[in-house]
């Protein structure tokens, strides 16, 4: 009897260190971070940490400033001409917006998926190795092994494996999607920012992706924007919801849906605004 | 209380109705008196030039007889023209583009740029045969050759490449540029494998329909001294030259009625050599257009 509640204790004591280290482990520290697009400022002061090896989902209204955070995070953000930022966005402990740091590099670690498929008008194959030729792998045979194997890991392989010559554009949207996360694979990123990727899809294909977010976190650490509560629940470790430029809470995914500790969560994930 | 009175809503209709149809004939013989006063043209010249046409004409020099003048120089001369002009006005013209689409932040310079490209576009041909003139001719010391010449119609041609290429590099829709850059790769690179493959099909339609306008231009190669009788064709690109326009021109200046009939002949060569090089922008244009 007293062995059990001794083994028990150390158990729990055993589950919280864990639970300490995981929580040390964050791939991205984003502290005091505003943004402004000209004169309007669209980020407000953003403390957040991104957990490494788990699905981060970020949730809010339209406009909340979701899209630009994520967009933050590989500092594609900077396309836009007239914006602004301070505070500092650390990726595995650097400063990305130091101005020694290679954007070019960041890129490479850090894959992005867009909300709307955005293939290449070239074949199939040629899509997916892109983005290694990009940064200077010509061998054919590992080009074509990185091929298979991302698009094996994107569950599109035995789809396209015949007609890999094909023109991207005559797959369909969800298959569209896929091959793009298939290409953003074949860089063997470690996080993979994913804007809404299910948002133009159907049912089928949304399930698709959803089951294979799934499967990659074990590899790739994963931030995702979704308008879909049910989706941020079914597949997130981590929940931070946004709002008006603001993260209003971060939490576990779990406890946040069951138990938000702000009104304005709250009020949101039910449905009654946003 | 109807406030809308039927009568007067059928008086008037009857009215609505004629002025929609005498619309559609107004427009209708507008579009029409272009492509009349064309057949018209087009009649005349093939009228006219179609008994000179055979391989004689194609293969001999111009001459004092009409039946024995030919247009092998002319045709020689356009093309070597052609090979100068084409690669250092799409050379220019798509580096320009990209300059003004991809690189260049917008300030002084950058205006000063984009205001200067339409006015040269602006400029009448002859101002461009001037320039080449005191630029190519005299001042490099060119003289009255085939490269002069080519220079002197890039210049030309110049502005329409840019705004083709910078119109074909508009196009492309910013997800393209945004899945490039996510995955790591350099402007250079996004704009080597991403951009110029999209561009591509409408920088060359508009590189095609450029060269043919060049290919029709006399005045400034008239400024700059290109020959019109020659019995040699070009050696190299110091070499004098004529060109199809301007021998065309200069057949239809003769006295003798028979050189008018040749020049039509020409004509009828030249309008071949353009339809030709339309039929080739439009055939790229369907085979390569791309869409999103």
């Amino acid at each position: 009897m007293m062995n059990t509640v001794k083994d028990n204790k150390q158990l729990s004591l055993v589950s919280l260190k864990e639970k300490v280290q995981e929580e040390t482990k964050a791939i991205y520290a984003v502290e005091k971070f505003n943004l402004w697009y000209g004169e309007n400022q669209a980020l407000y002061g953003i403390d957040m940490s991104i957990p490494m090896n788990k699905v981060t989902a970020i949730i809010g209204p339209s406009g909340c400033g979701k899209s630009t955070f994520i967009k933050a995070l590989n500092r594609m953000v900077e396309l836009v001409p007239s914006v602004r930022m301070n505070g500092t966005v650390k990726y595995d402990g650097e400063n990305i917006f130091s101005p020694k740091y290679k954007v070019e590099e960041l890129r490479t670690n850090v894959g992005m998926v867009f909300q709307h498929p955005n293939p290449f008008p070239k074949s199939i194959y040629e899509n997916v190795v892109y983005g290694p030729r990009t940064h200077g792998i010509k061998k054919k045979k590992i080009l074509e092994e990185i091929a298979e194997k991302s698009l094996k890991e994107a569950a599109l392989w035995d789809e396209v494996k015949d007609r890999l010559d094909e023109n991207a554009f005559g797959l369909s949207g969800g298959q569209q999607q896929r091959l793009c996360i298939a290409r953003c694979l074949a860089i063997e990123p470690d996080v993979i920012l994913m804007d809404e990727p299910t948002s133009a899809l159907d049912p089928v294909s949304t399930g698709k992706i959803e089951e294979l977010v799934q499967n990659l976190k074990k590899r790739y650490s994963i931030v995702i924007i979704t308008h879909n509560m049910q989706q941020a629940a079914r597949i997130s470790d981590k929940t931070a919801f946004f709002l008006n430029g603001q993260v209003v809470e971060h939490a576990d995914t779990a406890t946040l849906f069951s138990h938000p500790e702000d009104k304005r969560t709250e009020d949101y994930i039910t449905g009654r605004f946003g | 209380m109807n406030l809308v009175d039927k009568q007067l809503v059928q008086r008037r209709r009857k009215k609505r109705l004629f002025s929609n149809r005498i619309m559609r004939q107004i427009f209708f013989s507008a579009s029409v008196f272009g492509i009349v006063v064309l057949a018209v043209l087009l009649y005349r010249i093939f009228r006219e030039g179609l008994p000179y046409l055979d391989i004689d004409f194609l293969t001999s020099f111009a001459s004092r007889f009409p039946e024995e003048a030919g247009i092998k120089a002319a045709i020689t001369g356009s093309v070597w023209l052609m090979a100068v002009t084409a690669p250092v006005s799409v050379v220019l013209g798509v580096g320009t583009a990209i300059y003004l689409e991809e690189y260049a932040k917008e300030n002084m310079f950058t205006r000063f740029i984009r205001m200067n490209i339409s006015n040269l576009a602006g400029v009448p041909s002859v101002v461009f045969g001037l320039l080449g003139l005191t630029v190519f001719v005299r001042l490099m010391e060119m003289g009255r050759s085939i490269i002069a010449g080519g220079f002197t119609m890039s210049l030309l041609i110049l502005p329409i490449i840019v705004v083709a290429s910078q119109e074909a590099i508009r196009a492309i829709p910013n997800s393209q540029y945004e899945a490039s850059y996510a995955m790591g790769a350099t402007k250079w690179q996004t704009i080597r494998r991403v951009v110029l493959p999209a561009a591509l099909p409408g920088i060359l339609t508009g590189g095609i329909l450029a060269l043919s306008r060049a290919i029709g231009e006399t005045a400034p190669l008239l400024m700059i001294g290109a020959l019109s009788f020659i019995a040699y064709l070009p050696e190299n690109i110091w070499s004098g030259f004529t060109v199809l326009p301007i021998q065309i021109f200069n057949w239809t200046a003769r006295p003798q009625e028979e050189f008018h009939l040749v020049a039509s002949t020409g004509i009828i060569i030249l309008l071949f050599i353009l339809l030709l090089m339309n039929s080739v922008a439009v055939l790229i244009r369907h085979k390569f257009s791309k869409r999103y």
